[in-house]
């Protein structure tokens, strides 16, 4: 993704300062914020898709296998997504230094 | 336990459009449920939408320049105009499309604010837009005060709720009014659609945006918020707790659609108001006299609905 | 040629916000502008105007209704007085930062309190900072023309800020006075079909209205003060093709009697008229007097004014509002600011008179004129300003 310049002169920002790059707020990464982060445990995931719909940050995405991994560059590790699995595929795992 | 759409198929979450016009990398903090509803809430309406928002905590999340989250057109005035803005915005469109500069398109008329931006300071301009009848929907996602500022207390703050400007001091314990009534508020404009919703029971949400964004004229959807930072819990029961506010009848799931009301989703027997509680920083303070209080007028609510329900029945 | 009709001022703007195709009006009651939402309703329920009125519950819903209009690229129309202004005032200084060309009619009544509907121009002064565009109307077929001055000026793509059209409370709005309409195919020439720079639509999302960070809020004001001051080249070359249209030329600052004069009244408004008359019969009786009537007051006209008054020694300057604990009126405080490196530094004298619809004949400002004579030779800085007329000493 292009990255969104933060040092546009006031003669480069559009009139009344509106954005023009929808959604753009995907190149930050607020992956940072976290201290634990789900792990999925493929074995007992049904793939029911409830962890998917109730992460605020959607930042849980489904593979290709049709199983839901969480993309740790948005995660802020709320725990949501552990908490609501109805198999309790995923636990909260410290992150490392 | 509960019989609402969510639990009779869990693999129902599957039906559900992966597209999200909310996008990520958004500065809501942790377990946040009003991010959570507003990511539902662009699930349902999809991307012919123009949303208007009221300044309040999804704005300055979503919107901190130069970054947005919005993958649709977002337009943020001020705070209590949420509902006058979108009144312009439908206004507008609608003649372009008349005059015909702008080729017919249906399209959904949002307006969105939060409790404080609707029973408090917005309440004027949203009494306004409803009785000029305006095709719109407006969503008030309330998390029960002025989270954004740091967690004071709004008209939707729930009675006993502990706020930085309703603290729970030695002499005045929290909160001292009931919670306003916004959804009966906003049925009592006559208006064809009223709902209330929750984030933790996300078909029945996308169910009711979708039915909103529908109907012609006016609707008004009220979402429980649950806020972990002002609430004080942890932010793992963001979920749940908004389950359980539904299932101890805190917060019953209804509609009212041209006047008649109904329940979605039945609970056979309310659950104890202290399993909501006490999970709830916010409500650690209370004396057994006020959590009885509490049940007793939380009881006393469903029943108001209930009865609302019968004496609308066949209409 | 149109037709040349007597209508009572407001009718006549009204008349004119048709013929702008106009697609939106917000619109709320208040004294002295209330006649021109009602004529207005009337075209518009009458199939006469193509807009929807849209009665709002506030002001301040007015110009919030106005916002969301212009941001999706319709044409959006308003007019309040004082109260109303001041409730809507957080939404007219955002709707200048959005950049979005709104134009609005402001019947100039005093601010309260006391309460009063009556005329004066506390009402404007109290936004003389808000990013608007301003200018004075003063007479009925100023008013008319100006509106479609006002959206062609507003919505031109490098200016794209919104428009304010001041008219004298009752002594202005209330009066009949003849009007020449324009002829259909006249306005079709002058005002094009609004196209904005950005508009709120789903085939191309934008966002408006986010968070002025710290690291963007400095450029995004300068990004916003820039395009009002050049927007005087537009404004000038908007009132030559108006001219080249309709035969009627107009000028940032008028002048009347100016050229030879040691003494220039300044005025704002429809006082110039008045005054007019007050410079003839000063004329007269012998005395070397004439007047200015500043037509643009924001973005100020700086070149046009020093070069009238560059010859003069002495200015009287009518302030209709008041900045209390300061010095004087605004009109006068910004005045002697524009000319504070200039060679030539005339004396200023500030009269704050007709204040809430007090008369002023032509007498007073004759009398106004002798008591500026005695306090420039007197030239004490006590004698700057003087609330005329008032009883008590």
């Amino acid at each position: 993704m292009t990255e969104t310049r933060q040092d546009l002169t006031w003669q480069e920002l559009e009139v009344g300062t509106v954005l023009t790059t929808p959604g753009n707020s995907d190149e930050y990464k607020t992956g940072d914020w976290r201290s634990i982060r789900p792990v999925v445990d493929s074995k007992k995931c049904i793939k029911c898709g409830t962890c998917y719909i109730f992460c605020p940050d959607a930042a849980i995405y489904e593979t290709d296998e049709g199983f839901f991994e969480a993309n740790l560059f948005y995660c802020k590790g709320c725990g949501i997504c552990a908490n609501e699995c109805p198999t309790h595929a995923i636990e909260m795992v410290e992150e490392e230094e | 336990m509960m019989e609402i759409v969510e639990s009779t198929n869990v693999y129902a979450y599957k039906l559900i459009t992966k597209k999200d016009y909310f996008a990520p990398g958004h500065r809501a903090c942790q377990g946040c449920a009003e991010a959570l509803a507003v990511r539902l809430v662009a699930k349902a309406l999809g991307r012919n939408v123009i949303v208007s928002s009221a300044t309040g905590c999804m704005e300055i999340i979503s919107s901190p320049m130069p970054y947005t989250s919005w993958r649709v057109p977002w337009i943020h005035v001020a705070f209590e105009n949420a509902a006058a803005v979108a009144s312009g915005v439908e206004a507008g469109m609608k003649v372009l499309m008349r005059k015909g500069r702008v080729p017919k398109k249906k399209m959904t008329f949002l307006a969105m604010a939060g409790d404080g931006g609707t029973s408090d300071i917005g309440v004027q301009a949203l009494s306004g837009a409803l009785e000029r009848g305006h095709d719109f929907v407006y969503i008030c996602y309330d998390n029960e005060a002025y989270m954004n500022t740091g967690i004071q207390r709004s008209s939707a703050t729930p009675f006993g709720a502990a706020t930085t400007t309703s603290p729970a001091g030695k002499v005045i314990p929290g909160q001292v009014t009931w919670k306003k009534n916004m959804p009966e508020i906003a049925a009592a404009h006559n208006i064809p659609y009223v709902a209330t919703a929750c984030p933790s029971y996300p078909i029945d949400l996308i169910t009711k945006v979708k039915k909103a964004a529908k109907i012609k004229g006016p609707a008004y959807v009220h979402i429980l918020s649950v806020c972990p930072t002002g609430w004080r819990l942890p932010v793992e029961l963001s979920v749940k707790a908004g389950r359980l506010a539904v299932e101890t009848g805190v917060f019953p799931l209804y509609e009212v659609e041209n006047g008649r009301y109904k329940f979605t989703g039945k609970i056979e027997k309310l659950r104890p108001v202290k399993e909501y509680l006490k999970i709830q920083g916010r409500f650690r303070h209370l004396s057994e006299e006020m959590i009885d209080t509490i049940q007793k007028r939380v009881v006393e609510e469903y029943e108001k609905v209930k009865k609302r329900v019968k004496m609308t029945e066949g209409d | 040629m149109g037709k040349r009709i007597g209508l009572e001022v407001s009718l006549s703007a009204a008349e004119a916000v048709k013929m702008a195709n106009v697609d939106c009006i917000a619109a709320y009651p208040i004294t002295p502008q209330t006649h021109i939402v009602e004529h207005l309703s009337e075209l518009v329920n009458n199939g006469e105007l193509d807009a929807e009125f849209i009665p709002v519950e506030s002001e301040h819903s007015a110009m919030s209704v106005s916002a969301g209009v212009s941001a999706v690229g319709a044409r959006a129309f308003t007019c309040t007085s004082s109260q109303g202004l001041a409730l809507m005032n957080e939404i007219v200084h955002i709707v200048a930062s959005m950049r979005l060309p709104v134009v609005m009619i402001l019947a100039n009544r005093s601010m309260s309190g006391p309460i009063s509907i009556w005329n004066d121009h506390t009402d404007v002064m109290s936004i003389r900072d808000c990013g608007w565009i301003q200018v004075f109307a003063n007479n009925g077929q100023e008013v008319f023309d100006h509106v479609l001055f006002a959206y062609k000026v507003a919505e031109d793509k490098n200016v794209m800020l919104p428009f304010i059209i001041n008219i004298d409370g009752f002594i202005l709005t209330h009066v009949i006075e003849p009007v020449e309409f324009w002829d259909q195919d006249q306005v079709e020439r002058y005002l094009p079909n609004f196209e904005p720079v950005h508009r709120l639509h789903p085939d191309k999302p934008v966002t408006m209205g986010g968070v002025g960070m710290p690291t963007i809020f400095s450029e995004a004001k300068v990004a916003q003060d820039e395009p009002l001051k050049q927007s005087k080249s537009v404004i000038i070359s908007a009132w030559k093709e108006l001219g080249d249209i309709v035969g009627r030329y107009y000028k940032p600052i008028e002048t009347y009697r100016s050229e030879d004069a040691d003494t220039l009244f300044i005025t704002q408004g429809s006082y110039g008229e008045t005054v007019s008359m007050a410079v003839d019969a000063l004329r007269e009786e012998g005395k070397s007097v004439g007047l200015i009537m500043d037509r643009l007051w924001r973005p100020f006209p700086f070149d046009e004014f020093r070069e009238a008054v560059s010859q003069a020694k002495n200015l009287i300057v009518i302030d209709r509002a008041i900045s209390y604990g300061g010095q004087g009126g605004p009109l006068a405080i910004d005045l002697r600011s524009v000319l504070y490196k200039e060679k030539n530094q005339p004396n200023i004298t500030n009269f704050i008179c007709g204040l809430a619809g007090r008369d002023v004949t032509i007498d007073d400002f004759k009398n106004m004129y002798q008591k500026a004579m005695e306090k420039v030779k007197k030239h004490t800085r006590e004698e700057d300003f003087e609330y005329y007329g008032v009883r008590g000493k």
